[in-house]
C-alpha cells in the first residue's frame, strides 16, 4: 500500500511506556497514538514530564519499559527533528550557516539555496548574514524554525517553543508554523489551553502523577484556529476546567 | 567611546596621584634615597640607561611571549586529548596536579642547570606557569557545552569529531579566553623569575644585578617598564580576544 522507502509522515506509537526517576514514577505504562500527519498537542501544566516525554520519543532520554516507534515500522533516530523553548542558535555562525547547522555536523554538502529558501519563507531573507545576537526573540525562533525545516524530516517534537515570545509575536510563530509543517506528524507540548486550541488537530492533557493521558479532545475548523472563533474559546475554557481539575486530584 | 576617555582619566588620576604620594614620602621623610629612590632619580635612570634598559626589555619580551604561545599551544593540546579520552585524562590529571604543586621558584635553578643559562631555561619557565590556567580552563569549557547544543546535535545525527570540532570547541572559547587572559598576566613572572635566578640579560637580571649594586633607581625603572610591558600584552591580548570573539559576554 505505501511506498516503504517515502518519507511520508508516519503516526507515533506509545506502548506500555514507563519512566522511573528515584523510584518515583513519573510515567506508568502510558500508552497513545500520535496520528500521522497532523498536529497533536500535548497540554500540562510544569513539572508533570512533558518535556520528559518529548526528549524520551526525541531518543535523547532513556527509559525504563515499553516502546516508542513509528507505524511504518523504521527506525525514529534520523527522522525526527526537535525545536526546544530556547532557540540554541549558535552565536558565533551567521543565521544561514545556523539554518544548514545540521548538514554541518554530519558532514554533508550545505544546501545553501535551500537555506536562502527557507530564510526567504520565514521572513527574514534579509537577515542571512546577520549574526543571531543582532536578532529579535521571535525573529531567532523563525530562524529556528528555518532549522527544522531545513532537516526535512517527518516528525517534528516541539517543546514550548513559542512560550518565551510576547502574545503578538506568539500569535504570528502559531500561524508560520502550521503553515509551514503541514503534512509532518507535529508533536507540541505547552501549558497554554489558548496555544492547545489554536494549533491542534489532537489534543491530549496530561496530569496526575504517575501522568495520564486523557482525551482526544476535538474541535471544529481548521487550525490556525481563531482566537474569537467560539469553538475554540469554549473548547479553551473546557481544558482549562479539566487541567484544574486534575491538578487538585 | 566615552567609556574609554573616563577609563582613561581613571587611570592617569591614579598614576599621578600614586607618583605625587611617592614623591612626598621621599621629600619629607628620612628613607635614603638607595632604599627608596625619589621619581626624579628612577626618571633620570630611564633616560640615562635607556639602552641597557631597552635591550633588557627585548629579552625579556622574547621570552614572555615565547613562553605565552607555547604554553597556550600545549596547554590547549592538554585540553583536548583530555576531552577526547577519558583514558588520558584519569592518567594525565595527577601529573597536571602535581607540576602546579612544586612551585616553580623552587624549579627555576635546576631548569637554568639543565636548559643552560640562555633564553630556553625561561621560557620552560613561563611554560609551566603558564599552561595550567588555560588547560584547566579550556577543559572546564570543553566539558560544559550546553546540553540544548548537544541535544540538537544528537538529534541532527552529527558524528563525534564534528561535535567537537564545530560545537564544543567554539562553545568552550569563552573559557579559554579567560585563561589566556590570567595566562598573559603571569607569564612575564615565568620569564622574570627564570632570569632571576641565573641568566646573563633581561629585565630580571638587570633588576638583580643593578639591586646588588645599590643602584635602586635603575630597579625601579626596570619594574616600571616590566610593568608596562605586561599591562600592555594584556591589554593587546585582552582586545584581540574581544574582536575574536564577539560572543564571549553573551549569556547562552
Amino acid at each position: 500500500m505505501k511506498d516503504k522507502t517515502s518519507n511520508s509522515a508516519p503516526a507515533l506509537i506509545l506502548e506500555g511506556v514507563s519512566l522511573q526517576y528515584q523510584q518515583k514514577y513519573i510515567f506508568r505504562n502510558l500508552n497513545t497514538r500520535f496520528p500521522a500527519a497532523q498536529f497533536s498537542v500535548l497540554l500540562g501544566s510544569s513539572g508533570v514530564g512533558k518535556s520528559s516525554l518529548l526528549r524520551m520519543i526525541a531518543g535523547l532520554q532513556n527509559y525504563n519499559a515499553g516502546s516508542i516507534h513509528a507505524t511504518d515500522g523504521q527506525s525514529l533516530s534520523n527522522r525526527i527533528s526537535y525545536m526546544g523553548q530556547q532557540d540554541f542558535l549558535l552565536p558565533w555562525a551567521k543565521v544561514i550557516q545556523n539554518v544548514m547547522i545540521g548538514s554541518h555536523l554530519r558532514g554533508e554538502k550545505r544546501n545553501r539555496s535551500l537555506a536562502e529558501h527557507l530564510l526567504e519563507q520565514v521572513g527574514l531573507s534579509d537577515q542571512c548574514n546577520a549574526y543571531p545576537q543582532s536578532l529579535s526573540g521571535g525573529m531567532r525562533q523563525r530562524v529556528a524554525l528555518a532549522r527544522v525545516l531545513y532537516e526535512n524530516r517527518p516528525i517534528i517534537l516541539m517543546d514550548e517553543p513559542f512560550s518565551a515570545l510576547d502574545t503578538v509575536t506568539r500569535t504570528r510563530m502559531q500561524d508560520f508554523t502550521v503553515a509551514l509543517l503541514r503534512g509532518k506528524t507535529v508533536l507540541l507540548i505547552t501549558h497554554d489551553p489558548f496555544e492547545a486550541c489554536r494549533m491542534g488537530e489532537h489534543i491530549q492533557v496530561l496530569a496526575g502523577q504517575p501522568a495520564e493521558l486523557y482525551g482526544p479532545i476535538a474541535i471544529k475548523g481548521a487550525i490556525p484556529r481563531h482566537a474569537d472563533a467560539i469553538e475554540t474559546q469554549q473548547a479553551q475554557s473546557e481544558l482549562l476546567a479539566l487541567l484544574l481539575r486534575k491538578a487538585e486530584q | 567611546m566615552k567609556k574609554q576617555i573616563t577609563i582613561a582619566t581613571r587611570a592617569l588620576v591614579t598614576l599621578l596621584g600614586m607618583l605625587v604620594i611617592w614623591f612626598l614620602i621621599t621629600q619629607f621623610s628620612a628613607i635614603p634615597s638607595y632604599l627608596l629612590p625619589p621619581p626624579k632619580n628612577v626618571a633620570q635612570a630611564l633616560i640615562n640607561q635607556r639602552w641597557l634598559l631597552w635591550h633588557a626589555t627585548q629579552i625579556t619580551f622574547v621570552e614572555t611571549v615565547l613562553g605565552l604561545l607555547l604554553g597556550c599551544l600545549f596547554g590547549s593540546i592538554l585540553a583536548l586529548l583530555m576531552m577526547i579520552s577519558p583514558l588520558i585524562r584519569r592518567w594525565l590529571m595527577p601529573l597536571v596536579l602535581i607540576s602546579q604543586s612544586i612551585p616553580v621558584f623552587a624549579l627555576a635553578p635546576l631548569l637554568v642547570l639543565w636548559l643552560d643559562f640562555g633564553i630556553k631555561s625561561k621560557i620552560a619557565m613561563a611554560v609551566l606557569m603558564i599552561f595550567f590556567p588555560v588547560t584547566s580552563s579550556f577543559f572546564d569549557g570543553l566539558r560544559n557545552t550546553p546540553q540544548g547544543w548537544l541535544d540538537l546535535a544528537q538529534t541532527m545525527n552529527a558524528t563525534s569529531w564534528r561535535k567537537l570540532f564545530f560545537l564544543r570547541i567554539p562553545a568552550a572559547m569563552s573559557s579559554f579566553a579567560s585563561g589566556l587572559r590570567v595566562a598573559t598576566a603571569i607569564a612575564p613572572i615565568g620569564a622574570v623569575v627564570g632570569e632571576w635566578v641565573g641568566a646573563s640579560a633581561g629585565l630580571g637580571f638587570l633588576m638583580q644585578d643593578a639591586n646588588n649594586h645599590f643602584q635602586t633607581d635603575l630597579m625601579f625603572a626596570a619594574l616600571f617598564i616590566l610593568s608596562i610591558m605586561t599591562m600592555s600584552l594584556w591589554g593587546l591580548v585582552d582586545f584581540s580576544l574581544k574582536k575574536l570573539i564577539p560572543w564571549e559576554k553573551q549569556t547562552f
